[in-house]
């Protein structure tokens, strides 16, 4: 065997190498440019009560969790029980950003609807979602339009944004949260800001 | 139960691809015709249970079973049926199961028509792409079930993302995939005689048509693909050097490169070594290619999941796979120096450079690609490399490539008198940089790139076609006929592809140097003016389709007074995702394409408009179906199947002989 017919193994290998060191790290991490930003403040309706508003600046003070969600969504299902297990134990206040609840619905043609229609359905169905699967919000806001949903950058629901005393995005989860990611990520960092004063 | 059933069969297949890569292989070394002979069997039945297996996935999806999770997250009740057969592929659990399948296929392709080969080759062969399905499906199965249930299931599916609900993703997967895959034959063909130590103008002979079919495959998808992007994305660009098109680009470059390298192992003999390493290595890129998909390293539009479990295991197996190659072929390569010589002017030395070429292009991908990652890896911060890179290394590579490639045909094998090819050629050099100077200056846009493109363009269209006198003038006397009949298959195949790589530049010079853009307000009556082309708004219709939403404008076409045609660009809403989409309208032209598409509706009723003028643009395609054709032409030529007769009758003779 001579060496020089090595050359392209020995190449290879230090590619790998490079390889399995891009498994460790996530190029999607970064991507979210609100992260250390003030959140974008907002006022919306409630889903529990339509008539009253709530805004981001009310949870002043505290560290806490901003879940996106709707009823259509499938994932949503998925990481709903870890939602009402971590309210149960009241490990984290989190406020739901209904997003989209009818527009994003493929079943419903929201075309000639008018909005006060649109957010009439927005609150039955909300409401009748979490009855039938548990509540595990602080409370719930809804964003018809999706209008707060382009500011947060959401691009698929669920997404978490994990907000400090300040009102500061510090984190962002994307998809739906697992029992992993909530160990691993999203309690040690509140903790950290809880912390941090 | 039909998900369990399509889940059972795939582990069966699975079970059936570990036999025919095990007991092949050991029957080879034992010399043992029995255990030779599972190998074809064992490779069709796991074929039979593969494509069992993606049936019922396939049947999952039609039928709309929410309760498997594939199908809740990339179907929907609405979806057309067409789109509910595509969306099979059009995830990532998916497309590893369609990938396995055409791995199938091609070694089911190889049992059929590979007869002739020596059994213990064959058996050799089986086993590699045994080895490599098994790899695959236990990827699949372990890391990515397609039949995973969701339970309860939902009453409504999340539909296939409305990107790919079009046309060109009906066939655009399954040829890259076959092409991507494909080269997996000439790979195991490459292990195969590494592993016996009989690397000669019979095993290249062996691996060209295979290699060629594989690279005509995915010259077609990587052509379908750039079509789809330029008409779907609604941007106007045929190209973007995004990651995974790089993906697919880069085993193309390297499998250009294995073809030619191959012709020259069959011809003459030389370049053995380096005929293997490129095989390796186009297969190798193939399989990183998947890896940088599937893995989520890389951030692209293209790529479906992060899940790091999937990237160590496809890493794993990438390390195996190439690494164990790699090993293998630096332990035999001494063994394959030699070959027929030749002198520094000779038509293997054009061959020779131009493969060099082609591998620092592919290379210089695989960089611009990589790049990132290296900076990520190095904590020298976050970058991405985007088309100016690409750009900027791809002019100067690929311009000795284009004059080499035509110049090359003209030389003869072994030695060559320069000098008097370089006479014979000089007049055509320079009228090409004389027609390529001067078409760029009169369509008013003199600048070096055009110049350049254009001249490359008339080079490789004059020099074709005194290749092709040339070649015509040999037989003196005969008839034409006959010396158009005298010329081989794959002769035609060589100068059509050629001739292709021509069509191409001009295509890609043209709409690069005299593209025009426009986007404009516009309300019912008012009309704007492109390139002499006048665009008149007829206002919006509604058109709603099965699962979207649409509003479809109405623009007439004007050109000096004449009405050319309505165009009707789309913008859609797909309701499952309530994600909008572009629909361009194209006027599609011999010299030119006039592209339109719908933008936002504004606040007082007025539409923005993108209007596009793209000269020459087909043209690139155009030149995409040269190549394919060629590689049709050079894989069907008549000569394999006659040499392959006679390796038959010698098989055969060898087989009564050791009986005897």
């Amino acid at each position: 065997m001579k060496a020089k017919f090595l050359v392209p193994l020995l190449l290879f290998f230090g590619l790998a190498g490079f390889l399995a060191f891009g498994l460790t790290l996530n190029p999607r991490e970064v991507p979210s440019p609100l992260i250390d930003k003030p959140a974008p403040n907002f006022r919306l309706a409630r889903l529990d009560q339509p008539d009253k508003t709530f805004a981001l600046e009310e949870m002043r003070g505290q560290v806490w969790l901003l879940n996106v969600w709707a009823s259509w969504c499938v994932a949503c299902r998925q990481e709903h029980p870890l939602l009402v297990r971590m309210a149960e134990q009241k490990l984290v206040p989190v406020v739901g950003l209904n997003y989209k609840e009818v527009r994003g619905d493929g079943a419903i043609s929201v075309r000639g609807m008018a909005l006060e229609a649109e957010t009439a359905m927005a609150v039955e169905r909300g409401q009748r979602w979490l009855k039938d699967h548990g509540d595990p919000y602080l409370l719930s806001v809804m964003d018809i339009d999706g209008r707060i949903g382009i500011d947060f950058g959401v691009y698929g629901v669920p997404e978490t944004f994990l907000i400090d005393r300040e009102g500061r995005i510090r984190y962002k989860h994307i998809g739906p949260i697992t029992p992993e990611s909530l160990q691993t990520q999203i309690l040690p960092k509140v903790e950290e800001l809880r912390r941090a004063g | 139960m039909i998900p369990e059933l399509g889940h059972f069969a795939l582990i069966l297949a699975l079970v059936l691809s570990l036999v025919q890569a095990v007991v092949p292989l050991v029957g080879a070394q034992r010399n043992s015709a029995a255990l030779m002979a599972v190998g074809r069997p064992a490779a069709q039945g796991q074929f039979f249970f593969i494509l069992f297996s993606y049936v019922c996935l396939t049947w999952a999806f039609i039928q709309s079973d929410f309760s498997v999770q594939l199908a809740a997250s990339n179907s929907h009740s609405e979806t057309p049926l067409m789109y509910k057969i595509t969306g099979v592929w059009g995830n990532h659990e998916g497309s590893l199961l369609l990938w396995a399948m055409s791995l199938s296929l091609w070694t089911v392709a190889v049992t059929v028509f590979s007869r002739h080969l020596p059994d213990a080759f064959l058996a050799r062969v089986l086993g590699v792409l045994g080895l490599v399905s098994a790899g695959f499906i236990s990827f699949t199965l372990v890391t990515s079930n397609p039949f995973e249930r969701l339970l309860p299931g939902v009453a409504e599916g999340r539909d296939l993302n409305p990107l790919l609900q079009d046309p060109g993703m009906i066939i655009h997967p399954p040829l890259l995939y076959m092409g991507y895959v494909g080269f997996s034959v000439a790979f195991a063909f490459a292990i195969a005689a590494l592993l016996s130590g009989r690397l000669d103008a019979a095993w290249a002979r062996w691996s060209r048509p295979w290699t060629t079919v594989a690279w005509v495959f995915l010259t077609a998808g990587i052509a379908v693909g750039s079509g789809w992007a330029y008409y779907e994305l609604g941007w106007g660009g045929w190209w973007f050097w995004d990651p995974v098109e790089n993906a697919s680009f880069m085993p193309w470059l390297l499998g250009t490169a294995l073809m030619h390298s191959l012709a020259v192992t069959e011809k003459r003999g030389a370049f053995r070594s380096w005929t293997v390493l490129l095989a390796i290595g186009a297969f190798s890129l193939s399989l990183l290619g998947t890896f940088l998909v599937r893995s989520g390293v890389i951030t692209s539009v293209h790529a479906f999941a992060t899940d790091p479990k999937r990237g160590l295991y496809i890493l794993a197996l990438l390390v195996i796979v190439i690494g164990a190659s790699l090993l293998l072929y630096a332990a035999r390569a001494n063994k394959l120096m030699g070959g027929g010589s030749f002198s520094l002017v000779s038509r293997e030395t054009s061959l020779l450079a131009n493969n060099v070429l082609l591998t620092v292009a592919s290379a210089s991908v695989l960089l611009g690609t990589l790049y990132p990652l290296f900076l990520d890896a190095l904590n020298l911060g976050k970058i991405s490399v985007g088309p100016p890179y690409f750009e900027a290394v791809f002019v100067p590579l690929m311009t000795p490539v284009v004059v080499l490639m035509m110049f090359g045909p003209f030389l003869r094998w072994k030695d060559d008198d320069l000098l008097a090819e370089v006479r014979r050629v000089a007049p055509i050099f320079v009228a090409s940089v004389a027609i390529g100077v001067g078409s760029a200056w009169a369509v008013d846009h003199l600048t070096w790139r055009t110049a350049l493109g254009l001249s490359l363009a008339a080079w490789v269209v004059l020099a074709s076609l005194r290749l092709l006198a040339r070649r015509l003038g040999e037989r003196a006397g005969a008839s034409a006929g006959s010396r158009l009949r005298s010329i081989t298959a794959s002769w035609w195949g060589m100068w059509l592809a050629h001739l292709g790589i021509g069509i191409f530049i001009i295509g890609v010079t043209m709409v690069g140097s005299l593209d025009r853009h426009l986007d404009v307000k516009m309300k019912e009556g008012q009309h704007a003016e492109l390139a002499g082309y006048t665009f008149v708004f007829r206002g919006v219709v509604d058109a709603d389709g099965p699962n979207y939403d649409a509003a479809r404008g109405n623009i007439e076409l004007v050109r000096d007074g004449r009405v050319l045609g309505m165009l009707d660009p789309e913008k859609r809403l797909y309701r499952a995702q309530g994600m909008p989409m572009t629909e361009a309208a194209l006027d599609i032209g011999v010299f030119r394409d006039v592209y339109v598409s719908l933008g936002e509706q504004l606040e007082d009723g007025s539409w923005i408009v993108s209007l596009y003028y793209k000269p020459f643009i087909s043209w690139i395609w155009v030149g995409c179906v040269l190549m394919g054709l060629g590689g049709i032409f050079a894989a069907a030529d008549r000569r394999y199947r006659r040499l392959a007769a006679r390796d038959a009758a010698a098989a055969v003779d060898g087989r009564v002989g050791a009986a005897a």
